[in-house]
């Protein structure tokens, strides 16, 4: 019994962390119906680019996030003015065939660069130390760190959409982009904002992913799928139905690798098949 | 010889008599290497199963997603499938490996069939990745099959009792049957009222099922179609390689390649995959020394080519130049003074009709109207002028 509630709130705090990865996806999807494919190699990327300030600067990997945070929002903002927008129209396919083509310059241009030696952050007695809440179940104290920051950044985040200038301009372009146009509000800013936002929300879960294991310039897809999982399960047009999901995964991922070795990727995959089966809109899906 | 108009709806110009003569030409060239001088090599039939294997993948994923809007990320599924059903068949249950190969397309369309109705549960760029997921599901599936080889993979021994020469020159024949098999029933689908409901689901999927297309059942058979070719690729591509891998087979690059063919060929045309698959190999060829640098160029010309030329080079051919090579809808539509059931003058007696029953209206207009005279005059010159 014990072990099995261990099991859960490890996999609760995993969840934490997809859903740092999964928020920018939901994003992006609910301004500009852009899934981006290339967005489990840039999570990699905020990784790499967290590399150089902590092994050079000898910086702690917890401050090299906000030079990456900031770093990725304008590589976001950059990346949707000069290249997406310029394919944005009724036709789906043509964003998503560029991600795509990014995705595939990006994993194979860090392996150029870094080869595929796994790489990792270290923090010290942090990333080890754990608090014992009695018995044999002990939570560590670096998966709470990323817990807590996943909730704040979402909570953050949805403060953002509802209260501020920014959240309704996104929203309002997300509902009729041309109607949000005719009232000044310009679409092709609108969707850079979002997909800068979607980049920063994403540099923090690269960095985090670091700490937590290894990543490789391969590490891209894996992310992806994850993230997405996450967002299809809490279901289309809110951000906490995407945590949710995000945990609802890491649950699942966490009793998984319980049962056997390597069926924990499986069991989260099989649990994403399980909802679109039963509830394809998503768990916790809110329509607007 | 009397007088009036009509026209003619033609498929074929002068350009795509020609061009299917090519085809025939090229088709026969293709089925006639093994024989050829210089060409009826082993290594170069090897590197054609491979190229024409790809060719084949890129016609499947052009089909989905150029002419059906369903852009799949989870190809790599079917080819996994497929090469392993192939080793299922020849070398677990004895059949013999070259009629496997049709088998093993079967299963991967069986594997579609029963797998489509969860995909077709998310639609666009949820589709997308769902079937990357599902392709995901299948690799670690059969990685956990130890009497498969589990994560390691197995090689086709059966393969050794049959010589080298006959099995080499065999399965180039059997890709090359599958290739031409392939381009010909596609072209023809595509001609059909098949193909006319597949593009109208492709620009509107609400539109097309408003105008009477059984738009589920079409996407269920653009996808089984296309999972049966991929089906098709992954056998022929493994009885030639002789050695799979769960990573191999169900690689992200399988479907990555077809991508690129077709983007940079051109999505959503019949010479498209052909002319990107020129490009792609060509690419190959040229950077080949070059290892991670090739993918890396591959990605940047996509990109590029959907930045600038969406419909990819030969779509800028095509718009440039005013050239189809395989036509697919009515193109030529050329008016001629032939026999015609409204002769001339009789088409200025029905003008007449026409705007006098629309005096007639008008002035029955006005002695309803509760406006002014001089409004609805006004409309009345503004009718007189159309």
């Amino acid at each position: 019994m014990l072990e099995a509630t261990d099991t859960i709130i490890q996999g609760l705090l995993l969840g934490g962390l997809y859903a740092l990865f999964a928020i920018g996806l939901s994003i992006t999807y609910g301004v500009m119906r852009l899934v981006n494919i290339a967005h489990g190699d840039f999570l990699v990327l905020a990784a790499y680019l967290a590399l150089w300030p902590v092994t050079n600067l000898e910086m702690h990997p917890f401050v090299a996030i906000l030079p990456v945070v900031v770093l990725m929002f304008c590589l976001g903002y950059t990346l949707q003015r000069v290249v997406l927008n310029r394919t944005m129209g009724p036709n789906f396919l043509a964003p998503m065939l560029a991600t795509f083509g990014m995705s595939i310059i990006l994993r194979n241009g860090l392996q150029q660069i870094y080869h595929s030696d796994s790489r990792s952050f270290d923090i010290g007695a942090v990333g080890a130390d754990s608090i014992h809440l009695g018995g044999t179940i002990a939570v560590g104290e670096f998966p709470l760190i990323v817990f807590v920051v996943a909730v704040i950044l979402t909570f953050a985040t949805s403060l953002l959409f509802s209260n501020t200038r920014i959240g309704i301009a996104l929203r309002a372009t997300s509902d009729d982009a041309e109607t949000a146009g005719l009232m000044g509000i310009r679409a092709n800013r609108t969707y850079a904002i979002a997909l800068g936002l979607s980049f920063a929300l994403l540099a923090v879960g690269g960095v985090f992913a670091g700490i937590r294991t290894t990543f490789t310039p391969e590490s891209g897809p894996a992310s992806l799928l994850y993230a997405f999982e996450a967002v299809v399960i809490g279901g289309m047009g809110s951000l906490w139905g995407t945590f949710a999901g995000a945990v609802i995964l890491g649950i699942a991922q966490g009793v998984g690798a319980k049962l056997g070795a390597g069926f924990g990727v499986l069991a989260g995959h099989l649990v994403f098949l399980a909802v679109l089966a039963f509830k394809p809109t998503g768990l916790f899906e809110r329509s607007r | 010889m009397r007088e009036g108009l009509s026209y003619v709806v033609s498929r074929n110009t002068a350009i795509s008599n020609a061009a299917v003569w090519l085809g025939v030409a090229a088709a026969v060239v293709v089925v006639a290497v093994p024989w050829l001088p210089y060409l009826g090599t082993a290594a170069f039939m090897r590197w054609a199963v491979e190229v024409i294997c790809y060719l084949i993948l890129a016609q499947m994923w052009n089909l989905m997603a150029g002419y059906g809007g369903l852009m799949s990320v989870g190809m790599q599924a079917f080819v996994g499938i497929g090469g392993y059903s192939l080793f299922v068949f020849a070398q677990h249950l004895g059949v013999n490996p070259f009629l496997s190969i049709p088998i093993a397309g079967v299963m991967a369309a069986l594997a579609a069939a029963i797998t489509a109705p969860l995909v077709f549960r998310m639609r666009g760029g949820y589709f997308a990745i769902g079937t990357w997921v599902l392709a995901e599901v299948f690799r670690i599936a059969f990685s956990n099959i130890s009497a498969l080889g589990g994560g390691s993979g197995q090689s086709l021994t059966v393969m050794t009792r049959i010589d080298r020469s006959t099995r080499e020159t065999a399965i180039y024949l059997i890709a090359a049957t599958t290739l031409i098999v392939a381009s010909l029933a596609i072209n023809l689908l595509l001609r059909s009222r098949f193909g006319l409901g597949l593009t109208a689901l492709r620009d509107s999927e609400a539109a097309a099922e408003s105008q009477g297309v059984d738009v589920r059942s079409l996407k269920l058979q653009v996808y089984t179609l296309s999972s049966l070719g991929a089906g098709l690729v992954g056998a022929i591509y493994y009885t030639s390689v002789l050695r799979i891998s769960p990573f191999a087979a169900f690689d992200l690059n399988w479907v990555v390649a077809a991508t690129f063919i077709v983007v940079i060929g051109g999505i959503g045309t019949v010479e498209g995959p052909i002319v990107g698959a020129a490009i792609f190999f060509a690419l190959r060829w040229l950077l080949a020394d070059y290892g991670t640098w090739y993918w890396l160029v591959m990605g940047a010309v996509a990109v590029i080519v959907i930045m600038f030329a969406p419909t990819g080079v030969w779509g800028y051919v095509r718009t440039r130049w005013d050239i189809q090579l395989l036509p697919l809808r009515g193109l030529d539509v050329s008016y001629e003074t032939v026999s015609c059931p409204i002769k001339g003058h009789e088409i200025d007696r029905l003008y007449d009709q026409l705007r006098s029953s629309s005096k007639k209206i008008l002035r029955r207009y006005r002695a309803l109207s509760p406006w002014p005279r001089c409004w609805v005059s006004s409309l009345g010159k503004h009718q007189d002028g159309v």
